[in-house]
């Protein structure tokens, strides 16, 4: 009867919905997705990066498009929640049809979207610092892998600043967890006694750090030279940082150097106790390169704030875009399977001035830089490796790791091959 | 209890029950019958879309039921519905078997990374499906009868129910973010390839899927419907209007209320057992307390107290923020946001209160 | 720099050798400077300067020794300003130019003539970068130059910075200090360090004599010291002297005497650090205990109205750049009275429809939350906000050598402490809070003897909403200033409210202190995460044993649902 009515009604009003929610089909036009946390917890970071994406796409079309065609971007807001990510990057790739997506900025958001990707064949470009052990078929890693971010910075403490006692603190999750046995097992290999590491992990978002500061400032107190290497994650850095600056504990002290703090970060703190404290990145906004002058500049253009800064996630989008860029222009062709054959091999300017390449194992080759924190937000480049290094996929100091490997070209054409087995495992397709 | 003397469903049962009826059989057979080009045709992602909706309004349902029929404000059924998602997420990963990244038979890739060299005694059976299944429902009804028994024995409620319950499905989110736990930690486990044999990825698993939550679903709703409805179900109607005259008319409150909480925390936890493989991945996120929040706001949204209007809220609720987080992405919890308080002003009953309103 | 390096700087011999050199430069520095040399040592001086303009640190450190060893009068007035970032090149000549004062009061110095520059002439400036190994050796090349300081703070610091070196030159160097001072404080200092370089010698007689001298002392270095020498004499006790026993003997001793009152002190310590954070949860809590203690209302919005009190503190410093420290007394009440007058509208315009709904609000509440949320996304940008710290409440109060207590957490415990009080008296003394009470106790009762039941609860949410207000002041010196900044602490604050006794401001209290010594106490064994679901599951239990928290609500009012 009326409820009757009132279902059908109802019923009806949803079909349209839903069919609005179909978006008109651009005819051509190459689309870019945007795969960014706008909300929830991550959109401090991953907004950013969105603005990236959609700064690289307007200069693009600016350039005369790609392949004749203009790049339109579709943005999603996948919330910060995991499931989401993978809903929505379903969306992308089925609904809008997007030739490449760029996005992702946690593990747990790339490792839900994976199946997504693998299965419906698309092209992930994951810009991110991460913690390695993954190699797939179609996506990149323009982030640092543990490699060119986490052992450099130990040797540099090591050899440089003549560390003998670590703390390897993390938030615990999967990137501090595997960073950290990699870590542990290098220094080891190192002559670094047991006695002389303390793990340390926290939830995310900690924030009253009282007692973890004080026993670092214990462990750090025998005489040997100590520092610590932080894998804390976003939100939890905060409060860190201001507990270890009224403990007094100065970066002459113990120093601590951060994978997971940079400018943007730093943006959020008052910086004058962090003076000294170090970070290890692949990219500082402070670089003298005029190509990064130039990004800097269109970049604080974009944004219309001449106070923002960028980072080194900027950068891996920035050098993930144009090899894209590049690979399809070699194919001729935006077909996954094309660019995923030609973007190998290809060359992309980075913005310190180097040029990264694209590598079989799907990671790029970057330098390595240790900056330590300036008054100002910025850091100063105190270190840097002699040329750049290769992205390892799968780590040599982990024993069930050090023994696979990772080549999408013809000759293994495999992300996880067993050399030991000679199998190629764990793939979607 | 004589639940089956009141068994025979009123019109909007009938309606409800035929209308996803044509929805289970009808939405596969769009999907696999037409081509893609038919206009007609439901593409996979929209078919994963609603099985995911229709899992959410199985949640909503055990929480109505909790809820909105026995008046124990639950914060926590994401807690079982998590559980749930585990339990199947751990048969998955166990079919993994060699497949994995390291080709490891017997462990998950997670922990060959994180140096594990024996799998927890936890992990043991899940490689069987029976197994997982029983502990979907073992599991959590364990835990909701352990923790009711003692909530309710104490005659814990209101607030204080509520914000326990929170505690709860909290502590247990800190739990499993743990590495230390062995569940994968914040990753959770995901990268699932097969289910009883049945790829993952193909569309005829998926269709299979779909066509279990809307069965489970329908089972679900007749089955509370039949509970509500028969005389035990009165009482609980009546504890959840006045708890202590019925306490001195002699009923026994607390087996009443153990009975519901327990029901409705095996449904919330099947219907996340439904919810992983069409996910493809199941995290600590689920059991986080402003998750739990959310599924009772579906429930008002829909109309507390009627079960047809926790589905409607449940679908709605996701619906639209599906459609916004892709329409406006920054400006969506706006609109979330403002529905959630219009809502609550301006339809006390739910939407559904709409839909009687002309009738009563 | 030196070859030395290759083994690393921190080998104890490169140490030593580099300190070695340091205590010349301090010795000569001391001695009486030939007026005739002068000319020579600014030579001197400006080649080493020039070492400065270098890019590469290790020329930078080795320009840094070579300015000290000029023995110029200006050497720390040039080391201070390049350690504060104040040195710089002029790109035009390469000449060093220093910096001296603040904002617009800037005034330039050449480096080696020590001469004012125009600031017309300080153009094309480039900061001098230094990095962590330089700012260490600056430091303590600055600390010997300043053992000889008017000021007895900054011979204390020296004096402290020397102890770390246990070379026989500076053994003379401390005699020599020790002779001459005066302040108390110093000299005690200066006895241990003393003590400390005492302990390196081969005499046990002069060894058994420091070892009484640092047996009271909790200086980290005086145990690392006694450890060291404990190491140094392990050995077949019966080849060794009588002497050299009797001097293990007692440095053991004072070892186990120094562990005793240290680790009676880290008792201290960690209970501090639960009260801090207790007092946290506290504030964070009691505007959570008035909206929903007193009111029935469950205001899910409550962590947002923290974070509004949060940007209004930054928004307060960005108004008043130059006044940061006084900045945070102007922001208390800015951040009361915006949160308040948020509270209120929402009571106005949502909360006042739903009274005897209180589940209702929640949900209401909850939406307002992510309304918020997204506002100050959008106004704001998603980033977190950099709130700076006072100057006053930076550092920390040293209580003596093992045990310190930082003046943020100090403030916060005497700022919550305040709140609190000032709650209590207002419901309690004062006509107002006889209003709220009676309205919170029975409404219509309240109204019938003619308070004005809908004037009181928007006052009463108000009240609540600011001291949320109160409480973001408060986070924004601890922690993140940022969109999620509420949903960190709104569970959290529900818990503590529960576990206290809803309506009960003393319950809030006892449950707040509670919690955060446990959990600081749990967290030493058990870790951060797992003592926070020991907690967690500590008030499920106890919910089970007293239905209605710590302080049960006696009566009528009793009933809230």
């Amino acid at each position: 009867m009326k409820i009757h009515r009132m279902l059908k009604k109802s019923l009806a009003i949803t079909g349209i919905a839903f069919c609005a929610a179909l978006p008109a089909a651009a005819a051509d036009t190459i689309k870019v997705g945007v795969l960014h946390s706008l909300s929830g917890t991550m959109a401090i970071s991953e907004t950013t990066l969105k603005d990236t994406v959609l700064m690289m796409v307007e200069e693009q079309n600016k350039k005369g498009g790609l392949l004749g065609k203009k790049l339109e971007a579709v943005v999603v807001d996948p919330a910060s929640n995991w499931p989401l990510f993978a809903e929505k990057a379903r969306q992308l790739l089925a609904k809008d049809k997007v030739d490449v997506v760029f996005g992702c900025w946690t593990s747990v958001s790339r490792k839900s979207v994976l199946p997504v990707f693998e299965e419906l064949n698309g092209l992930l470009f994951y810009p991110v610092q991460y913690e390695g052990e993954e190699s797939s078929k179609n996506v990149f890693y323009t982030g640092a892998a543990p490699n060119q971010q986490a052992i450099p910075a130990v040797d540099y403490l090591m050899n440089e600043i003549g560390v003998k006692r670590w703390v390897l603190a993390g938030t615990d999750y999967v990137y501090p967890r595997t960073t950290n046995k990699i870590l542990e097992a290098y220094l080891k290999s190192k002559g670094v006694a047991q006695a002389d590491i303390l793990i340390n992990y926290t939830p995310f978002g900690h924030s009253d750090w009282q007692s973890i500061v004080s026993e670092i400032k214990k462990f750090g107190s025998t005489g040997k030279k100590t520092a610590v290497v932080s894998t804390i994650n976003g939100d939890a850095n905060v409060p860190f940082y201001k507990e270890l600056g009224n403990q007094g504990v100065s970066a002459e002290d113990i120093p601590v150097v951060a994978f997971s703090v940079g400018e943007e970060e730093l943006s959020g703190i008052d910086t004058k106790p962090l003076v000294g404290h170090l970070a290890a990145w692949n990219y500082f906004q402070s670089v003298s390169a005029p190509v990064n002058d130039a990004f800097i500049k269109s970049w604080k253009a974009y944004i219309k704030n001449p106070k923002r800064v960028t980072n080194d996630p900027m950068e891996a989008t920035y050098i993930g875009f144009n090899m894209w860029v590049k690979a399809v222009q070699a194919a001729k062709s935006t077909d996954p399977t094309a660019v995923q054959k030609a973007i190998i091999g290809v060359e992309a300017p980075n913005l310190s001035g180097g040029t990264s390449k694209m590598l079989p194992n799907h990671h790029i080759t970057k330098p390595v830089l240790i900056g330590e924190i300036q008054e100002d937000g910025q850091f100063a480049t105190v270190w840097e490796t002699e040329g750049l290094v290769p992205g390892d996929a799968w780590s040599d100091f982990l024993p069930e790791s050090k023994i696979i490997e990772a080549d999408w070209t013809a000759k293994l054409n495999c992300g996880n091959y067993n050399t030991v087995t000679k199998k190629c495992s764990g793939q979607n397709f | 209890m004589p639940l089956s003397k009141r068994m025979e469903l009123g019109r909007t049962d009938r309606l409800v029950v035929l209308g996803l009826l044509a929805l289970m059989l009808g939405v596969p057979v769009l999907n696999l019958a037409l081509p893609e080009t038919a206009l007609l045709h439901v593409d996979t992602f929209t078919v994963t879309l609603l099985g995911k909706y229709f899992c959410y309004a199985m949640l909503a349902i055990a929480v109505d039921l909790v809820w909105g029929y026995c008046g124990i404000l639950s914060l926590g059924h994401g807690a079982f519905f998590a559980l749930g998602g585990y339990a199947m997420g751990m048969y998955l990963m166990r079919q993994i078997g060699d497949r994995g990244v390291y080709g490891n038979p017997l462990l998950p890739d997670f922990m060959v990374f994180l140096n594990w060299d024996a799998l927890p005694w936890y992990w043991w059976g899940f490689s069987s499906f029976p197994f997982a299944m029983a502990m979907v429902v073992v599991v959590p009804a364990l835990l909701a009868l352990v923790f009711g028994f003692f909530a309710f024995r104490a005659r814990v409620n209101g607030v204080y129910l509520s914000i326990i319950t929170q505690a709860l499905t909290y502590a247990l989110l800190l739990a499993f973010f743990r590495n230390e736990m062995g569940f994968g930690g914040n990753n959770g486990l995901t990268d699932f390839k097969e289910l009883l044999g049945f790829d993952l990825q193909s569309d005829a698993t998926r269709m299979a899927l779909f066509v279990t939550t809307v069965a489970c679903l329908i089972g679900a709703y007749v089955g509370c419907r039949a509970i509500v409805r028969s005389r035990f179900g009165r009482v609980v109607v009546a504890i959840r209007d006045a708890e202590d005259r019925a306490r001195f008319l002699g009923y026994r409150v607390e087996h009443y209320k153990l009975f519901i909480f327990v029901v409705s925390a095996i449904i919330a936890s099947v219907s996340g057992a439904l919810y992983v493989p069409q996910v493809g991945i199941i995290n600590p996120g689920e059991f986080a307390p402003l998750g739990s929040i959310e599924v009772v706001i579906w429930v008002a949204i829909g109309g507390r107290g009627t079960l047809f209007g926790a589905i409607v809220g449940a679908v709605l609720v996701s619906f639209a923020k599906s459609w916004f987080t892709g329409l406006f992405p920054e400006a969506w919890l706006f609109v979330l946001g403002s529905l959630f308080v219009l809502g609550t002003l301006f339809l006390p009953r739910g939407v559904v209160g709409i839909l009687e309103r002309p009738s009563s | 720099m030196e070859s030395d390096d290759a083994m690393g700087v921190g080998s104890p011999i490169v140490r030593s050798r580099r300190r070695r050199v340091y205590a010349l430069v301090l010795a000569i520095f001391f001695a009486a400077i030939p007026s005739w040399s002068v000319r020579a040592e600014d030579a001197g001086l400006e080649a080493a300067l020039a070492g400065l303009a270098s890019r590469d640190f290790r020329e930078k450190g080795a320009a840094v020794a070579a300015i000290a060893e000029s023995e110029d009068p200006s050497v720390s007035r040039i080391l201070e300003a390049l350690l504060d970032a104040r040195l710089f090149v002029r790109a035009a000549d390469a000449r060093i130019v220093g910096a001296e004062g603040e904002g617009d009061d800037v005034a330039y110095f050449d480096a080696a003539t020590g001469l004012a520059i125009d600031a017309a002439d300080a153009a094309g400036l480039k900061k001098i970068i230094v990095n962590n190994r330089m700012r260490t050796d600056l430091r303590t090349t600055l600390a010997r130059l300043r053992l000889a300081s008017p000021d007895a703070e900054v011979r204390e610091i020296a004096a402290k910075s020397m102890m770390a070196d246990r070379s026989p030159r500076t053994l003379e160097l401390l005699r020599e200090a020790f002779s001459k001072e005066r302040d108390a404080g110093v000299r005690e200092t200066l006895r241990v360090a003393l003590a400390l370089s005492e302990l390196e010698s081969d005499d046990p007689e002069l060894q058994l004599g420091a070892v009484g001298e640092l047996a009271g002392s909790l200086h980290g270095e005086v145990r690392n010291a006694l450890a060291a020498l404990i190491e140094r004499s392990q050995g077949d006790p019966a080849e060794q002297g009588e002497a050299v026993r009797a001097v293990r003997a007692a440095a053991e001793a004072a070892i186990a005497s120094i562990d005793r009152k240290r680790s009676g002190l880290a008792l201290v310590e960690t209970l501090f650090f639960g009260l801090s954070l207790g007092f946290v949860l506290v504030l964070a809590a009691i505007g959570l205990a008035i909206t929903f203690g007193v009111m029935g209302v469950i205001n899910m919005a409550h962590g947002e109205l923290m974070m509004l009190g949060a940007y209004t503190t930054w928004g307060v410093q960005q108004l008043m750049p130059d006044a940061i420290d006084a900045s945070i007394f102007v922001a208390i009440p800015c951040a009361f009275l915006v949160s308040g007058a948020v509270g209120v509208v929402i009571e106005r315009g949502v909360v006042q429809f739903l009274y005897g709904r209180p589940l209702e609000t929640l949900l209401a509440t909850f939406g307002i939350s992510l309304i918020l949320q997204q506002a100050v996304r959008t106004l704001f940008s998603p980033l977190n906000r950099a709130v700076e710290t006072p100057g006053w409440m930076s550092g920390q109060w040293v209580v003596n050598d093992a045990l310190s207590l930082t003046y943020n957490r100090l403030f916060i415990v005497a700022f919550s402490i305040a709140v609190f009080a000032a709650l209590v008296g207002l419901l309690h003394a004062t006509g107002l809070g006889l209003q709220i009470r009676a309205v919170a106790q029975n409404r219509d009762m309240a109204r019938a003897m003619g308070v004005r039941g809908s004037r009181i609860d928007a006052v009463t949410f108000g009240l609540g909403s600011g001291v949320a207000g109160l409480a973001g002041v408060a986070l924004s010196q601890l922690t993140n200033v940022g969109p999620n900044l509420g949903q960190a602490h709104i569970v959290d604050s529900f818990m503590v409210v529960v576990f206290g006794g809803v309506g009960n401001l003393w319950g809030t209290l006892v449950a707040g202190l509670g919690l955060g010594i446990a959990n600081k106490f749990l967290e030493p064994f058990a870790g951060a995460v797992l003592a926070k679901i020991v907690v967690l599951v500590f008030i499920i239990l106890f919910i089970q044993r007293r239905p209605r928290g710590l302080f049960p609500q006696k009566g009528r009012s009793a009933g809230v649902t």
